[in-house]
């Protein structure tokens, strides 16, 4: 009995302790869950990705931006979202032996350019200057929609950049540079214009770290694929095709992306891990000092994919017809009869109007501007040798 | 969406089991219902005919046109109109709000080689070209699939359905001629034109060339183009139709045979040659059989007579000659091949400015003698604000070759005004000839609502020729580029060359020169003086 007794003491208090424990489990399980759902903070999500390099023999760095698009567009970030600049045509180059494609894989396994690929900035359009223009959002007014970042206060926006770099400096279509104080300077215009909630710069050029060095704003995260002094390097070119067909930083991250949907908790850290020394050869860095929170804390598809969060109702809402409308537009109906002039085509090639066409009189303009003072001074000077007297035998 | 007066049960009775599930079925009752659904009044009608014309060409490369055309009863410039249901609502807004009557923009890859597959159906330029009551034409843009997907997105079926699903860009991009092009114009609803409706147009074209298809034969299939067959037509369109061209079938000769077989043909005056089509409708059931999709196949039978493709009666070619990269001259060879008739030619060229024209050395030569034009504009250039337009009526007499040239010098650009890539070269757009060719037939005009599509794009005020619009060749020509490392080269070398000096002249305008003591010496001295010392031996 006592023994018995002994024993039920002695089980209560760990049973205790593990209700306890339970209890204080189902809390932070509560707890837990509302964080989550106040986690990141944002509302929308862009991306803005960027490759700098012309020629067919930078094919690799088209390729890789357009694996990222590739990503970016699965994991939920509509074309509308996403402003691509691609500074050369690789897929329709006349030295492509495959036309409409873009390999990341040798053997032509995956094709990222896609079928349904929308190119935002291209050719001679990928500049700095509209680079800039598109962070800050600096644009002229008739740009079109489909160009410009319109993003806000609550959105995360991911840039992805690629090219040739040097310490400092990032090249763009060899012949002008954009450097890493003018980046800098460009994310803090758009920290004080409130057009980000939080940032993640990845960059895959020679020496890429030097580009994030320069950093002052919040909440902005980087990556990079190789330290200051070393070279980022290509990873498998395709013997049919001729070129390197994808940097090996990016060929590394897109495996990775490759393995996230739009439910999965993968983080940050993971990405940090993405391509060792062993793999990579260069060392990929990272900064995350100017960032709030933890990096454990922060998801893939917070940047890469296009989140939301969702509420199910079913609740129903019931939509009145608006009589209004109805008597309004038979009224217009028939007014509009008799306004139109009757229209006709013109004929094809009128032969005999061409040819007896009156020409053109221009309209005759006083002379003016320099034609005017070159007179004003030939008679200056005239008058002034030969004295005003003169004037009688001109008149 | 609101709740449909005239189907309102229906509709209810679907969205009971859930609102996601219900959406979709939503959709389509809306569509279904689509122009008597609506309780009150009827919004302007529009329908949607597709069509795609196979037709071999003499060469043996097969081309496939595709043409979708929406029509819309409605007059966008005058009402605020906010429903958009087959007519895009992207060019909508484009037409109310610039009040545009006319709008033509192709996108084109390649070159229409007139003289070896005929005169072209659907006609445009090599890149892109707009009209917005002017004329441009941008030589250098790249056509690809970027420029595919939202052509692709205007259609009303986008690539779900109908004859769309054969657009696949892998495949199209593969040829030897791509040309995709949107136009939109009025057409009148009556006979006094009082009221009009607005007409999309949207054209793909493309030459598949035979040895990429058909591994060296002329047979050709569906499948083998477009890697896809049809499977239904498009459910929102009033007609969907294949024409297939079958001029050269001869039954008694067994030339060559289609399959499936057709169960009508037409036949009319194209482009001044009789041509019979084999017709296929989507809309009839008995041609999708019940392998439920249609693989249109064509084989040759007896391989065709090898005789040299029949010539064109108007064909052209442009090109630049000269030495050096200060001068040049631009020709461009008119051909009229027609034995006996002589018909004129309406010549536009848009010369970019810094090509500068000498107009005194224009000359037009026709079988040796100098040819003068009945009419002539000349529009000069001005920097960097417009380019030279020329725009000349020429008579081609029967049988002979055309030739104008001009000479022209090279400018020097800003080195702001570069391309990234100036050692490229820089483009001259093509030379537009506008012609009435003399048709071999003559055709009857033609009644648009009941011809297929592609015989009504250029409509021909009398049967006796036919109106054709021919693009030369863009050209590429190589400015005087200067060495853009100068910059960087000048100021390395200012800078040496003023350190040096202004270095020098500092160094002995105020370097002195003085006696310095020898020192006591380090420390290793004092400490060997101190041994010396203690030895007895003099100081070091």
């Amino acid at each position: 009995m006592a023994a018995a007794r002994r024993f039920d003491r002695a089980a209560a208090a760990p049973a205790a302790l593990l209700l306890l424990s339970f209890g204080g489990l189902a809390a932070a399980g509560v707890e837990d869950q509302a964080e989550q759902f106040f986690r990141s903070g944002h509302t929308n999500n862009w991306a803005v990705l960027v490759c700098t390099s012309r020629f067919w023999f930078n094919y690799r760095h088209v390729a890789n931006t357009l694996s990222v698009y590739r990503s970016v567009k699965r994991l939920g970030i509509p074309d509308s979202h996403i402003v691509l600049m691609l500074a050369d045509d690789m897929a329709c180059n006349p030295r492509n032996p495959k036309p409409a494609t873009v390999f990341s894989h040798k053997n032509m396994e995956l094709n990222v350019y896609g079928d349904d690929v929308e190119v935002d900035y291209r050719s001679y359009e990928v500049t700095v200057e509209n680079f800039l223009r598109v962070l800050t959002g600096r644009i002229p007014p008739s740009t079109p929609r489909s160009k410009r970042l319109l993003s806000d206060d609550r959105s995360n926006i991911l840039i992805y950049m690629t090219g040739h770099g040097g310490n400092g400096f990032l090249k763009f279509q060899d012949s002008e540079e954009i450097t890493n104080i003018e980046l800098a300077d460009a994310f803090e215009q758009m920290w004080q214009k409130r057009r980000y909630n939080e940032l993640l710069f990845i960059i895959d050029t020679c020496q890429g770290a030097s580009m994030y060095e320069r950093f002052y704003s919040p909440n902005i995260m980087a990556l990079a694929s190789s330290q200051v002094g070393e070279d980022s390097l290509s990873h498998q070119p395709d013997p049919a095709i001729g070129v390197h067909l994808m940097d090996r930083y990016t060929f590394y991250v897109l495996e990775f992306l490759e393995e996230i949907n739009p439910d999965s908790q993968t983080n940050m850290n993971d990405l940090f891990q993405v391509c060792p020394k062993s793999l990579c050869v260069s060392t990929p860095g990272h900064r995350t000092d100017l960032f709030q929170r933890d990096p454990k804390n922060v998801l893939i598809t917070d940047f890469f994919g296009s989140v939301r969060k969702v509420e199910i109702t079913t609740e129903t809402i019931s939509l009145q017809r608006d009589s209004g409308i109805m008597e309004s537009s038979h009224e217009e109906g028939q007014r509009d009869e008799e306004l139109m002039e009757p229209l006709k085509y013109a004929e094809q090639l009128p032969v005999a109007q061409i040819i007896h066409q009156k020409p053109k009189l221009k309209d005759w303009h006083p002379p003016g501007g320099f034609i005017l003072g070159l007179w004003a001074l030939i008679i200056m000077v005239f008058f002034k040798t030969y004295g005003i007297k003169h004037m009688k035998f001109i008149f | 969406m609101p709740a449909v007066h005239g189907g309102e049960r229906r509709w209810e009775a679907e969205a009971a089991p859930g609102m996601a599930a219900a959406r979709p079925l939503a959709l389509l009752v809306l569509l279904v219902l689509g122009p008597g659904g609506w309780g009150f009044a009827d919004p302007p009608r529009d329908s949607l005919r597709e069509e795609l014309v196979i037709t071999p060409l003499p060469s043996g490369d097969v081309a496939a046109t595709f043409q979708f055309r929406t029509r819309w009863d409605s007059e966008l410039q005058r009402e605020g109109v906010s429903h958009y249901r087959l007519f895009p609502k992207a060019l909508g807004q484009l037409i109310s709000k610039y009040s545009l009557r006319e709008l033509h923009l192709s996108f084109t890859q390649g070159f229409w080689r007139t003289r070896y597959w005929g005169p072209p159906f659907l006609q445009a330029p090599s890149d892109t070209d707009h009209y917005f009551l002017r004329y441009a034409v941008l030589p250098r843009e790249v056509v690809c699939t970027e420029n595919l997907t939202p052509w692709k997105k205007l259609l009303p079926c986008s690539s779900k359905a109908g004859l769309s699903v054969l657009l696949k860009a892998d495949r199209l991009f593969h040829t030897s001629y791509h040309s995709q092009a949107v136009h939109i114009r009025p057409v009148c609803r009556n006979a006094h034109c009082t009221s009009i409706s607005w007409e999309l147009r949207q054209t793909l074209s493309v030459v598949f060339d035979a040895f990429i298809t058909g591994q060296g034969k002329k047979d050709w299939s569906l499948f083998r183009m477009f890697s896809r067959t049809l499977t239904e037509p498009c459910p929102l369109a009033s007609e969907s139709r294949v024409y297939v061209d079958i001029t050269s079938y001869n039954q008694d000769n067994e030339t060559l045979e289609v399959n499936p077989l057709p169960t009508t043909t037409y036949q009319d005056v194209i482009l001044g040659t009789r041509k019979t089509y084999a017709v296929y409708d989507l809309h009839d059931t008995a041609i999708i059989n019940n392998s439920r999709n249609l693989n249109l196949q064509l084989k040759w039978k007896k391989p065709p007579e090898n005789e040299a493709p029949p010539v064109p009666f108007l064909h052209a070619q442009r090109y630049v000659s000269g030495y050096g990269l200060q001068k040049g001259e631009l020709s461009t060879l008119l051909y009229n091949t027609h034995p006996y008739r002589a018909f004129p030619v309406l010549l536009l060229d848009t010369v970019p400015w810094y090509l500068r024209l000498y107009v005194h050395t224009l000359t037009i030569t026709s079988k040796g003698k100098e040819n003068k034009p009945s009419y002539i504009h000349y529009q000069p250039a001005q920097d960097r604000l417009q380019p030279h337009l020329l725009e000349m009526l020429i008579q081609l007499p029967a049988n002979s070759v055309t030739k104008v040239s001009i000479q022209f010098e090279r400018a020097l650009l800003k080195w702001t005004e570069y391309t990234p890539d100036p050692n490229h070269g820089f483009y001259v757009s093509p030379s537009v000839l506008s012609a009435l060719v003399p048709s071999m037939v003559a055709a009857k005009p033609v009644d648009w609502e009941e011809s297929p599509l592609f015989n009504s794009l250029f409509p021909v005020s009398d049967g006796s020729n036919y109106f054709v619009r021919l693009y030369t060749e863009p050209l590429l020509v190589n400015l005087p580029t200067p060495d853009f490392s100068m910059p960087y080269n000048v100021i390395c070398l200012t800078c040496t060359v003023v350190a040096v000096c202004y270095g020098s002249f500092y160094n002995l305008l105020t370097r002195t020169f003085r006696i310095e003591e020898p020192s006591t010496g380090g420390l290793a001295k004092r400490l060997a003086n101190l041994i010396r010392r203690a030895r007895g031996v003099p100081p070091l």
